[in-house]
């Protein structure tokens, strides 16, 4: 992605020999995360790089779609790293942890099966931290332009002078 | 005198709002050589301006002021601030309307005769009826330029129509077409014919859909007798001590509060701004509000039955290319109490783009269950119900004077119940729809919850008994000769159809009404 190009200029395998695994999804390094396979990366301003790996997990778990990649997610929660909202998604991700380790595992983000993950999001569903996370994907996610070739859904279509000769009433299964 | 007005004109007629209601009567008003001045609390969107976005254009034309809510509705729980989807703009929420054009059915303006004594609700037969209307409604139809109305033919069928069309053959339905549409379909008016863009609901770009935004108030305009202020909030309504109303206050463009004089007061803001205006001109003579000797301003709320059907398919549909809602199946509007509920109900195409189907398909849903249903999103048809919901005398709008909008003027809050014949009908519905899509094969149906109003009526309702209502069968006001109403606010019911066309029925009749009691004299 490209505006989360490799930190500091290093090279990808300068970068994965700094990082440790966090999860299966992510590798984490002094003020970065990235993908184990180095595809992509992202820098942290306000949040502990292993908090911002645990809100990816979160919101992939809250809206899992398996072909898209983690990049969009990353996108969808970026926002949230920033001084003012800082302590509040650290205090959150804390309580997603505890709930973790009372269910026996090390953090959220250790937790092999995403039904396991999604049995700690259950519980704590009404809580405003989730809600904030939740309702801030539905447009964080969805609303990326570029995630909407990957549902099929086509956009703007005015400029394309409609669908009038760009098959509107195409469909040849019915 | 031409436009523009003084302050102190007080010849006037002001119109505050211009949408489906304000907007026709300000043009018809014009066309009769009266003076207006139109207050509008939205700025000016032309077609060149809409943005084929979801979000975007939501940002550009919704009205976003605060408003609040209770009741047991799915609303207030999921869109709390936001009870309704309707538009702040020159036009109104004509800007985002489908184009559904419907007459209502004879027996629907008397719904309190033909449906009897309905536990809870407070129905009431409209002061006028079909006979009386039919004029008018050709009058409408003429205007909006409506598909198969007229010699106007009706508009082809998208993907999500065919879909549409062949489950309600399946299921023996009749009455199954592309619609009664405020659309253009021939290259032979001034509008553009509809090219199938699809965002119907986000302004059409090309001008093919009429709206009293770009069709009404510039013809007005161009007779000299209309002068529309946009960015003007109407704070209050002002009378004298004969109990007349001499004209308005309200805040600006810049914020400054301008008094403007009047002959005549026209209230067309929608069903929450018109009570909401009443009520927040309360004065020593008139302590409840304006025209509230009734008790009735703010009640009666209706919104609805409303929910959508989406079906997801093993192909595609791209239920998103063309026209939004041009799909009806009208069997089911019927009055039929076998079914176990009064009134009746339509079924018609809808589409939502992939941002807004997240929003509205289960709102607060999340896990697979939901993002399984999205995956799907290219393969799934969808449909909106819209039918008769039973007025209740608490179901209202009030003040909340614990939160108050840019002015500092308390917002208004929605109250709505479900009433017990709403929810038999919806689970009608849902299940009809549900058969509709499988019929043609699909995996997967959704009985999807109302999403926030558009169709907002009552709440001012037509009564031909001054204590029943707050508006006479000209939407003159029962207790103030020179205030009235103009928009849907006024429906005495509402019906099972899209209540646009009957709202453009009633202004232009009313026009015609206010217009002759002017030259009388007798206002």
């Amino acid at each position: 992605m490209s505006d989360t190009a490799n930190p500091k200029g290093m090279t990808r395998r300068q970068l994965l020999s700094r990082a440790t695994a966090a999860g299966a999804s992510f590798v984490v390094g002094a003020g970065f995360l990235a993908a184990p396979n180095g595809a992509w990366a992202m820098e942290t301003a306000a949040l502990q790089p292993e908090t911002m790996a645990t809100l990816v997990q979160m919101a992939r778990d809250i809206y899992p779609h398996d072909q898209v990649a983690d990049e969009y997610y990353v996108l969808a929660v970026k926002g949230y790293d920033t001084a003012d909202a800082a302590d509040a998604i650290e205090a959150g991700i804390a309580a997603l942890d505890a709930a973790a380790q009372g269910k026996g595992f090390d953090s959220y983000l250790a937790i092999g099966w995403e039904r396991d993950r999604v049995d700690i999001l259950r519980g704590m569903e009404d809580s405003a931290f989730f809600q904030q996370i939740r309702g801030g994907l539905v447009t964080g996610l969805y609303n990326q332009k570029a995630v909407w070739p990957i549902f099929g859904y086509e956009g703007e279509s005015f400029s394309q002078g409609g669908y009038i000769d760009r098959g509107f009433n195409d469909i040849n299964w019915l | 005198m031409a436009a523009p007005f003084d302050l102190n004109d007080d010849n006037v007629v002001v119109i505050i709002g211009t949408g489906a209601g304000g907007g026709v009567l300000a043009n018809e008003l014009a066309q009769k050589g009266v003076s207006v001045v139109a207050l509008e609390a939205g700025g000016r969107h032309l077609p060149e301006d809409f943005i084929n976005d979801e979000w975007e254009s939501f940002g550009q034309l919704a009205w976003l002021d605060p408003r609040t809510t209770s009741g047991d509705w799915r609303v207030a729980k999921d869109f709390s601030g936001l009870p309704a989807w309707i538009v702040k703009s020159v036009g109104g929420t004509t800007q985002h309307w489908a184009g559904a054009s419907l007459r209502f059915q004879e027996h629907e303006w008397k719904a309190a005769t033909t449906y009897g004594n309905v536990q809870g609700a407070s129905l009431l037969d409209w002061p006028i009826d079909a006979e009386e209307m039919a004029p008018w409604y050709t009058k409408a139809e003429d205007k909006l330029g409506v598909t198969r109305t007229g010699n106007r033919p009706g508009l082809p069928g998208s993907n999500n129509y065919l879909v549409f069309e062949k489950g309600a053959k399946a299921l023996g339905y009749d009455e199954v077409h592309t619609g009664r549409m405020a659309i253009q379909t021939r290259d032979d008016g001034d509008r553009i014919p509809c090219q199938q863009t699809g965002f119907c609901f986000q302004g059409c770009k090309w001008g093919a859909k009429w709206s009293a935004g770009y069709v009404d108030i510039p013809e007005g305009e161009a007779t000299g007798n209309l002068e529309v202020r946009p960015q003007s909030h109407v704070a209050r309504i002002l009378h004298n001590d004969a109990g007349k109303v001499t004209g308005v206050e309200y805040y600006d463009a810049d914020g400054t509060l301008q008094m403007q004089k009047a002959r005549i007061v026209c209230v067309a803001g929608n069903s929450f701004e018109s009570p909401r205006l009443l009520l927040n001109s309360a004065s020593a003579m008139f302590p409840d509000g304006l025209a509230n000797s009734s008790g009735q301003v703010g009640r009666n709320y209706m919104r609805h039955m409303t929910g959508s059907v989406y079906g997801v398919f093993d192909k595609p549909v791209k239920m998103w290319r063309g026209t939004t809602m041009a799909g009806i199946i009208q069997d089911e509007a019927k009055h039929d109490p076998s079914r176990g509920f009064v009134g009746g109900y339509e079924l018609e195409t809808l589409s939502l783009g992939l941002p807004f189907m997240a929003a509205f398909l289960d709102p607060g849903g999340w896990g697979r269950e939901f993002t399984s249903a999205l995956d799907q999103y290219e393969n799934m048809a969808g449909m909106w119900i819209v039918g008769e919901d039973m007025p209740q005398e608490t179901n209202r709008v009030t003040l909340n004077h614990d939160v108050k909008d840019q002015f500092g003027l308390p917002v208004a809050n929605v109250h709505f119940d479900d009433h017990p014949n709403d929810i038999a009908m919806r689970n009608h519905a849902y299940k009809q729809g549900q058969a509709i899509y499988e019929a043609v094969g699909a995996t997967r149906t959704f009985p999807t919850p109302p999403y926030p109003s558009t169709h907002n009526l009552g709440t001012n309702r037509m009564s031909a008994n001054a204590r029943d209502g707050v508006v006479n069968k000209w939407g003159q006001t029962h207790d103030i000769a020179n205030l009235f109403i103009s928009d849907g606010s006024q429906f005495t019911t509402g019906a099972a159809e899209n209540p646009t066309l009957t709202i453009v029925a009633l202004a232009i009749r009313q026009a015609d009404h206010i217009a002759r009691e002017m030259s009388a004299q007798n206002i």
